[in-house]
């Protein structure tokens, strides 16, 4: 009996040992390269972590149980009449349930530090629209200096993206933004839905016709990353896309200038 | 009224066509109707798989070049309007259902058995309507989904025929409903008590509340769509002032529940299966029964959580968070419920009890990418991507649909009389498993690197990813062919397999194989154990 409890221990505490050896060391995410990517990685080490301790655990007992307890050959008869177990199943309500709080709570949490709960931090012009539907999206950190922030006028459309700067006057199709800097984007659909995803920046956000939704993001890392529209949105929807370059804020300036229509 | 136990209706007996026939026929018998649900359902299950594999083969190359674009938004179109509405909801609902209802609470066919015919025979116009739009002018291409405004845009007659043909659908599976709960509820032999009913009872119980109280929404929302495709109406056209995100709400008040639709009869189903081979009693009836009723209060109140990207606040993100994450506690218990069953038993190693345990093992993984997906910050990174795709194909083909191959394999011997080759069985369940696997579990990755869904060309560095994937895909097809052989054979010369070939309690077991027509020659049995196995010393 006392080596029974034994190997359980063992075998428990291998799964577990095992599950945060591959959540640490195996990366199933691409780059991060915006403020809000850690927190998310973070977040998804987490689940990825509880998920294997369940999914290894049930697997074993699975296979284990199909092993140890199949028929024999001749064996006759039933297994043994047991129809419950008042404690067992309180015991696996419970745990799941302290689990699954915990999980709610703490995603909670990291979407707060996304920014996800705040008032939104932008200056565009809102007009005939309730903004209680805009999506806070992204915004850490700058909360309180209103305004101070890059704003972006986004228009999709079958198949494009256009991204408006309305300080200098342009419209390019190609999103560039400095490193480091927060970037405000009202965002508005000509047709259908579309979405906007960047999946470095672990952000996305649907485009909507008729209803302007806002989203805001830091990127933290100089390159250029793919922007993808991940709403069905027609035939050519595989082929919408664009790319967001993140330079550092004198090879913005230098690009910005070079575009600029506004009279300084 | 009171209720006649005696057999009745001998003229019914006499107009009714005999053998082959009656499966093509207005048949009332109960057994006659599950039997043509689950061959209609196959049929199209063999069509949704051929489009499977056609998408999979456009994604072997990330370049648009297998068939064109739109065609391709056609192709998944119905893969997935077929694969939901007529091949798993009608067989796990309205077949299985059907055989097995009527044997579970002692009857001697549904409560309404013209209104059976009825709902099994608006299936198959629709499901050829469905088909047939895309020879005319091009089937629906805005996805299962039919968002609005895409849905307005594209080429109407294809979404016009697929709205209809949803409708139909739904009204077929809203008949249904309303016939399980009056014969669940209504038409139990007396002396039988509501907590004595098998498990499958009360999962279709709980599924059908669901379709009654939701397909009704679904089949609304339909028609005003309709209404601004042919009469340029505005509820959901934003050039007309419409809001395209209603659309969303109400399309999702129905199809969150339809999940539960397809994977809570499931869930039944498995609980029969397994006492019977693993000679043991369901472990914890009383709890799966609080479960299943947890489940259909929680499914009517998760459905936003399909919609975090769209233009939702912040406390509705957060309630539909929790209430989605907190269906995993019900659905936990279950499974942790079977594998006690499983626990300690004499478990006979058949097709059946494989194809159940990889259901318990596929579905514990798309459970845990389930509960991670409610929570709001990591669905918006993987919301619309192959993670979203690989997680649904684990919920309702590594759960409902190796139920669906787990529960033939444990039925057949009952509506055919003979028993499906073991080996062949095996094998069967060899393919699809790691077909299966090889197939979906590849694709999480692909999300969360950045592969949207719903795409024909992609980023060229998925390439080597997304042909595993295709290879999964191929085996899957492959897989139907062992079954489909050994259906054949052992409808034609199998093993017999005697009234009770897995000596099981259930009183579907307690009568010749195949049934009479009106299910026992005498007196209906009254069973009120049906999972007491080892209380007698060895039958």
């Amino acid at each position: 009996m006392i080596s029974k409890k034994f190997n359980l221990i063992i075998i428990v505490s291998l799964i577990f040992a095992s599950s945060f050896w591959i959540g640490f060391n195996i990366n199933l995410l691409p780059q991060e390269a915006s403020i809000n990517a850690p927190i998310y990685d973070e977040l998804f080490r987490i689940l990825f972590i509880i998920g294997l301790i369940l999914f290894i655990g049930m697997t074993l007992l699975v296979i284990y149980s199909l092993f140890k307890f199949r028929r024999k050959e001749g064996q006759i008869g039933d297994g043994i009449s047991l129809e419950g177990n008042l404690s067992l199943e309180i015991l696996w309500t419970v745990i799941p349930s302290i689990v699954v709080l915990f999980v709610g709570l703490y995603s909670y949490n990291i979407y707060d530090r996304m920014g996800g709960m705040k008032e939104l931090n932008h200056n565009h012009e809102i007009v005939n629209t309730n903004s209680e539907k805009i999506w806070a999206g992204i915004s850490p950190k700058l909360d309180n200096q209103l305004g101070n922030n890059l704003s972006i006028e986004v228009s999709a459309m079958q198949f494009a993206f256009l991204f408006n700067y309305p300080k200098g006057n342009f419209i390019s199709g190609e999103l560039h933004v400095p490193v480091d800097q927060e970037v405000s984007m009202k965002m508005e659909s000509k047709d259908v839905i579309h979405a906007f995803w960047v999946p470095e920046f672990r952000i996305k956000q649907d485009i909507i016709p008729g209803q302007p939704t806002i989203l805001n993001f830091t990127p933290t890392r100089i390159g250029k990353y793919p922007i993808i529209c991940a709403e069905l949105c027609g035939p050519y929807h595989g082929g919408m896309r664009a790319s967001i370059i993140v330079e550092d804020s004198s090879d913005y300036e230098k690009w910005f200038n070079k575009n600029s229509k506004a009279e300084v | 009224m009171t209720i006649s136990i005696e057999p009745k209706n001998q003229a019914k007996k006499n107009l009714q066509p005999k053998g082959w026939l009656r499966y093509f026929s207005f048949s009332l018998d109960h057994k006659v109707i599950g039997i043509q649900y689950l061959v209609c359902g196959f049929l199209f299950y063999l069509v949704g798989g051929t489009l499977a594999s056609a998408i999979r083969i456009e994604l072997a190359s990330p370049m648009s070049d297998f068939m064109p674009r739109d065609v391709y938004n056609q192709v998944l179109t119905l893969h997935g309007t077929i694969m939901i509405f007529l091949w798993i909801v009608p067989v796990v609902n309205g077949a299985f259902g059907n055989y097995l209802i009527p044997f579970y609470v002692g009857a001697r066919d549904m409560a309404f058995p013209r209104l059976n015919a009825v709902a099994f025979w608006l299936i198959p116009p629709s499901g050829l309507m469905l088909i047939a739009s895309y020879f005319i002018d091009g089937a629906a291409q805005a996805g299962w989904t039919a968002y609005p405004p895409l849905s307005i845009t594209t080429p109407q007659s294809g979404q016009i025929i697929w709205i209809l043909s949803v409708l139909l659908l739904g009204g077929s599976s809203i008949f249904g409903g309303i016939n399980f709960i009056a014969t669940i509820l209504k038409l139990r032999r007396p002396g039988l008590k509501l907590m004595q009913l098998p498990m499958y009872c009360w999962a279709m119980l709980g599924t059908s509340i669901l379709v009654v109280l939701s397909t009704p929404v679904l089949a609304g929302t339909l028609i005003l769509l309709s209404f601004d495709i042919v009469a340029n109406t505005g509820f959901f056209n934003p050039v007309l002032g419409g809001n395209v995100v209603v659309y969303q709400h109400l399309f999702w008040f129905y199809s969150h529940p339809a999940v539960y639709i397809m994977v809570l009869p499931a869930f039944g189903l498995v609980s029969e299966i397994l006492p019977i081979h693993c000679r043991k009693p369901l472990f914890g009836y009383t709890t799966m029964v609080f479960s299943i009723m947890g489940i259909v209060v929680l499914g009517l109140v998760v459905w936003a959580h399909h919609m975090f990207t769209s233009g939702t606040p912040p406390w509705m993100r957060l309630f539909f968070t929790i209430a989605t994450a907190f269906i995993a506690v019900p659905t936990g218990i279950k499974f942790f419920n079977w594998v006690a069953t499983m626990w300690g038993g004499r478990i006979s190693i058949n097709s059946a009890i494989l194809f159940s345990c990889g259901f318990i093992i596929n579905f514990v993984f798309g459970g845990i990418t389930g509960v991670a997906l409610a929570q709001v910050p990591f669905d918006i990174h993987v919301h619309d991507t192959y993670f979203v795709v690989a997680h649904f194909h684990y919920i309702v083909y590594g759960g409902s649909v190796f139920v669906i191959f787990s529960s033939i394999y444990h039925w057949f011997p009952k509506a055919s009389g003979k028993l499906l080759n073991e080996k062949l069985g095996i094998i069967h369940f060899a393919i699809t498993f790691i077909g299966f696997n090889l197939c979906f579990a590849p694709q999480h990755w692909l999300g969360l690197n950045g592969m949207p869904r719903r795409v024909a060309e992609y980023d060229p560095q998925f390439q080597f990813v997304n042909q595993i994937s295709t290879l999964g895909a191929l085996l899957m097809a492959i897989s139907t062919i062992p079954f489909l052989i050994n259906v054949f054979i052992s409808i034609a010369n199998g093993k017999k397999a005697g009234d009770n070939p897995w000596n099981a309690l259930t009183p579907e077991w307690l009568t010749s194989s195949p049934p009479p027509i009106e299910n026992w020659e005498g007196e209906a049995p009254l069973v009120e154990e049906p999972y007491g196995y080892g209380k007698s010393i060895t039958k």
